[in-house]
């Protein structure tokens, strides 16, 4: 394999549709890993917490998906900006197909962020301002969503949710400054760039390990969604998979 | 500069236009969003008059007083500056400790003293096995320098996020 492959080829949905295809199955078979050896981690070897007992576990869910519905935020936006600059097809389909997941982890987050502050702090929800922008990120998602949905015309749904997903990315630095900027009833970071860990290595691993697999997990999804996408809309064969067929089908045209 | 060039500024600068609206906007509501108010700026009468808010603070060592009908609890709730008195009635959430965070919501009596409808119990960000958390609490009584193993809590940036 020569060392210069040449990337911009798979700019184009037409390229780029066999090539995820055979990307997912990778990344699908080291989430199943990577989860089974988090979660084990987790629950079994990271040691109990001197303050919270085992109600903590649910960080090793909590926080994953909450910096995944953050990243995936930014990662959409930014595909969205690259699509609103260079007119890109297959950028604008990436931006559509990581909404989805990017919803989904933030629902969780929220939802795995209740189920833990019923034990520690004796409420379900509060609103704090960590909380209340994580909801906000969760409407925003939804705002991309159905605006897509709600234009019928490609182009203009492209670039309408594009133009929402871009204003939308000032709430990520609000939600993840919020524990320092105010009194909020969330705690602080236990993990960060500037200050190091605050938690046992063993429970870090484990939860680093959950990140990676959420991580791989999502690209994966977003990777099938995107093939979804690309059939949708250029109505490229799909009964059958291989990728001499999707190439007559498009030199067809 | 092609078109695409121009489409990437025009864009960029969006962003930085709506970055600066929006630090201008937190800045403008920034009283309102914290989620409870310190002691100190209950003692110099910067919390709303007559109605309910929260307070945030630590729950001071030795001020946990537990009345004869087993509901009703007293305790100091501080920031090492100032000091409130709090009384609730009803059942305090498991972590609610003295000396860690708490946050409770209620009205100020005319004697100063806090009257709370919900304590909610604020825990911080260290996570650790219990041996450790002893071994460092021990090492913090004897003065001792700090096991590097061990999962030191850093110094933090200021401010009361430590509660």
């Amino acid at each position: 394999m020569s060392m210069d492959i040449n990337w911009l080829k798979y700019s184009s949905p037409q390229a780029f549709y066999p090539l995820a295809g055979r990307l997912i199955p990778w990344f699908a078979c080291v989430v199943v890993v990577l989860m089974g050896v988090g979660l084990y981690m987790g629950f079994f070897v990271a040691p109990t917490d001197f303050q919270q007992g085992e109600a903590y576990r649910i960080i090793f869910v909590h926080v994953p998906a909450a910096w995944m519905s953050m990243f995936l935020y930014v990662v959409m936006a930014v595909w969205a900006g690259i699509g609103m600059g260079l007119n890109a097809r297959l950028s604008f389909m990436m931006a559509q197909a990581i909404a989805p997941t990017g919803a989904m982890f933030t629902f969780l987050a929220l939802l795995t962020g209740a189920m833990w502050g019923k034990p520690t702090w004796g409420a379900w929800w509060v609103w704090d301002a960590r909380l209340t922008s994580e909801l906000i990120l969760l409407f925003q998602y939804a705002g991309v969503m159905l605006l897509r949905t709600s234009i019928d015309d490609l182009r203009r749904a492209d670039r309408a949710s594009a133009v929402f997903a871009l204003v939308g990315v000032v709430n990520v630095p609000i939600i993840y400054f919020s524990v320092q900027w105010w009194n909020t009833l969330h705690q602080g970071a236990s993990v960060s760039m500037a200050t190091g860990s605050k938690m046992a290595s063993t429970m870090l691993t484990a939860m680093l390990l959950m990140t990676l697999a959420f991580w791989l997990y999502s690209i994966a999804v977003i990777l099938a969604r995107v093939r979804c996408i690309m059939v949708e809309r250029e109505s490229l064969p799909v009964w059958n998979e291989k990728s001499a067929v999707i190439q007559e089908a498009v030199e067809a045209r | 500069m092609k078109p695409r060039h121009k489409r990437f500024a025009f864009i960029g600068l969006g962003m930085l236009v709506l970055a600066v609206a929006t630090v201008l906007i937190l800045n403008a509501f920034q009283s309102n969003l914290v989620f409870f108010f310190t002691p100190t700026q209950v003692a110099s009468g910067e919390v709303p008059q007559g109605r309910s808010f929260r307070i945030g603070g630590m729950v001071e060592d030795g001020s946990l007083v537990r009345e004869n009908d087993g509901l009703t609890v007293r305790f100091i709730v501080t920031d090492t500056a100032k000091r409130v008195p709090v009384t609730y009635k009803g059942i305090l959430p498991d972590l609610f400790k003295e000396g860690k965070g708490a946050v409770a919501q209620g009205k100020l009596n005319a004697d100063g003293t806090f009257v709370a409808s919900e304590v909610l119990a604020k825990h911080d960000e260290n996570y650790m096995p219990p041996e450790a958390a002893e071994a460092l609490a021990k090492a913090k009584a004897s003065g001792a320098q700090q096991s590097k193993s061990l999962v030191v809590p850093q110094g933090r940036q200021g401010r009361e996020g430590s509660l």
